[in-house]
């Protein structure tokens, strides 16, 4: 499999009244051809805006995308003028959000949303793009495409509508879809076969998938590698068994821990992560994680770990071992 | 949605019936119509009284609105003041079409006398609102994609200056500069005052160089509120979570702004430009008494000053109908423009 997105050093920062909020700072991962990679943490530690910023979908200003390159095909995306970028978005990498309540527009009917992109970018006549929307809309689940065509937002569920985003998304089969939490608004039941589709269709489409979430039980039944990330920071990059067998990173511990597991006695209790994640209007000094790590040492304070190889296929930011206590 | 609009239709009824009455009232406050109607010469009291009789202004203020309403032909009237009612009316009322004759105009049909002004007044109220809605949405969307920019300052400066702007200072310093300094220095100059030329006639050019500097004060005035109604409505949904999945779609910007952004912007717009519209009819008072425009605003200003109460009463109750069935019509368009609302 070869590399399809190669982001480095990427640094996005907005300015607010109350200052610059450092939200990215400095990741650099890669995504292989057919990979599903899951990208967790907390709310606020940078996954979306990471993922928009490739994209040119962060509001600029107040955002700025301050370093870094993202190469897709032998293109930096970061350099792209907003023309090109628009062949890109929609064509070869898609998204699909958080909420399906307010992602799909409430004026116009679904059919328009939908063929909208095949027009656009497959140059398809008004009856083949509205033959190809209903095929689209059978094959994510939703029966009698043809006629739902016709019909508007708010005369789906909040399940619905988001099949519908993601029928929206895969429109134009592209090789990278990004899902925002897609998960997070419905409930679990509509969760899981959301998860299941996203699975179905990554199959039937051969596309790679970014995963964003703070779900970690649904990384395990999707990711094929995981990334966790703190402040804006890439904290640890793991395959998923490896992760989940064998976190490296306080915070990834931390964060399992506080996972209900079947497999675990019913009187443990969930241990939560004490604090807040930093205010990231303050640029980071030392470790990001440090005032709320259990392992917390010296260095910590004044040294910012950078993201190291520690085994194949794994990396780590951080000074000490996890499972000694003892700096590395 | 038929049976919501005759519904709708059905329910103004009541309502322009007691805004008939209620303005029927406040038309006895205008003062006495006999007053102004005599002339030079001092009149007898005698033929006050004639006249008060004749115009029916001696009935009490209960049969004048009757007679205002269903008309008095299926009645006598007493004409010469002996107090035996043998002239039979002749006023057929207003839910009959008969809006009564003017005062002021000497018997001349009220609806007659509105009709000569209408057009005028359409004329120039319809191109100062068309002129204000495109600017507004063009300057508006501008200023809203490039907030806080340089043109968006200056835009807003403007607005705001113009919003603070009373509308006979405005008129007065656009015939200042472009008529009256223009002609000292040489410059091709504006007509200030009238509907054209009656060294040339009415043609259509004329009306339109004398619509010019009208036109322009109109617009400078409500451009304002207007253009800051676009601008803000258009930054709230340019934020929307839909906004961004039209763009994560790799739409062209113009589909984005004009289609996808500017439909759901435009309800809160069609609001505003619904509540304005009736108000077209009724002219614009300042601008056309400064410009001497014949339009609906001089007409009713003219005929108010002179209590000439069945004018007045005809151009109000045009207003207030107008004012109903704008609403419904703004109604049907919200039904069109958003699928969300649907009426039962």
């Amino acid at each position: 499999m070869g590399t399809l997105l190669e982001v480095t050093d990427l640094r996005t920062r907005f300015s607010t009244p109350e200052g610059v909020v450092h939200a990215v700072n400095g990741i650099s991962y890669t995504l292989a051809e057919g990979e599903t990679l899951a990208v967790v943490g907390e709310s606020g530690c940078g996954k979306s805006v990471s993922m928009l910023s490739v994209l040119g979908l962060i509001p600029i200003p107040p955002g700025q995308i301050a370093s870094g390159s993202a190469r897709y095909r032998g293109m930096d995306l970061l350099k792209l003028s907003e023309p090109e970028l628009e062949t890109i978005r929609g064509r070869e990498i898609s998204m699909i959000f958080q909420e399906p309540m307010t992602s799909l527009n409430p004026v116009l009917t679904i059919g328009r949303q939908i063929t909208e992109s095949l027009r656009t970018h497959l140059g398809m006549d008004h009856g083949t793009a509205n033959r190809r929307a209903a095929e689209l809309l059978e094959s994510v689940g939703i029966p009698d495409g043809g006629q739902r065509l016709r019909d508007y937002p708010h005369q789906f569920s909040g399940g619905m509508r988001q099949r519908v985003m993601i029928a929206i998304a895969l429109a134009c089969a592209p090789s990278i879809l990004i899902a925002d939490e897609p998960t997070t608004a419905l409930d679990v039941t509509i969760q899981a076969q959301i998860v299941e589709l996203v699975i179905q269709m990554r199959q039937q489409i051969g596309m790679a998938v970014i995963w964003i979430t703070h779900d970690l039980g649904v990384v395990a039944g999707i990711a094929d590698r995981v990334i966790v990330m703190y402040a804006g920071f890439i904290v640890e990059e793991a395959d998923v068994e490896s992760l989940y067998a064998d976190p490296r990173h306080p915070y990834t511990v931390a964060l399992l821990a506080a996972l209900p597991r079947a497999d675990r006695r019913r009187d443990h209790r969930l241990k939560s992560i004490p604090g807040a994640p930093p205010n990231l209007l303050v640029k980071p000094q030392g470790c990001p994680f440090a005032r709320r790590c259990d392992f917390v040492i010296e260095r910590c304070w004044s040294d910012n770990p950078a993201l190291a190889p520690i085994a194949p296929g794994r990396k780590i930011a951080c000074w000490i071992d996890v499972k000694t206590g003892a700096p590395r | 949605m038929t049976r919501y609009i005759i519904r709708r239709l059905l329910q103004a009824i009541p309502l322009l019936f007691v805004i008939s009455l209620v303005l029927f009232v406040l038309m006895q406050n205008m003062g006495d119509p006999v007053a102004t109607m005599g002339g030079r010469s001092v009149t007898r009291s005698a033929d006050r009284e004639r006249l008060r009789r004749q115009l029916g202004l001696d009935k009490p203020i209960a049969v004048q609105y009757l007679y205002w309403l269903v008309g008095n032909d299926w009645t006598k009237i007493d004409l010469d003041g002996d107090g035996v009612a043998e002239t039979p009316g002749q006023r057929q009322g207003v839910l009959r079409g008969d809006f009564g004759a003017s005062l002021v105009n000497r018997g001349k049909p009220v609806l007659q006398v509105i009709w000569d002004r209408l057009p005028n007044t359409l004329l120039l109220m319809g191109a100062s609102e068309l002129v204000i809605i495109i600017g507004a949405l063009l300057i508006g969307i501008y200023s809203a994609l490039r907030q806080y920019s340089v043109i968006d300052h200056v835009v807003t400066a403007i607005s705001f200056v113009g919003y603070s702007m009373p509308i006979f200072f405005i008129a007065l310093l656009t015939m200042y500069i472009f008529s009256v300094n223009f002609k000292r220095w040489g410059l091709p100059y504006l007509p200030t005052v009238g509907m054209f030329d009656p060294g040339v006639g009415k043609t259509t050019g004329q009306v339109a160089l004398h619509m010019i500097l009208p036109v322009f004060s109109l617009s400078f005035i409500y451009f304002a509120g207007y253009s800051r109604y676009v601008r803000s409505t258009m930054l709230e949904v340019m934020s929307q979570d839909y906004i961004r999945t039209a763009r994560s779609k790799g739409l062209p910007r113009p589909v984005i702004i004009y289609l996808h952004a500017l439909k759901n912007a435009s309800l809160p717009i069609v609001t505003v430009i619904g509540l304005d519209l009736p108000l077209l009819l009724a002219g614009a008072i300042v601008t056309e008494r400064i410009f001497a425009w014949p339009g609906m605003g001089r007409l009713f200003l003219d005929h108010a000053s002179r209590s000439d109460t069945p004018v007045v009463m005809g151009i109000l109750m045009m207003i207030s109908v107008a004012v109903v069935v704008f609403q419904i019509i703004v109604d049907v368009v919200y039904a069109w423009l958003d699928p969300r609302i649907r009426y039962s």
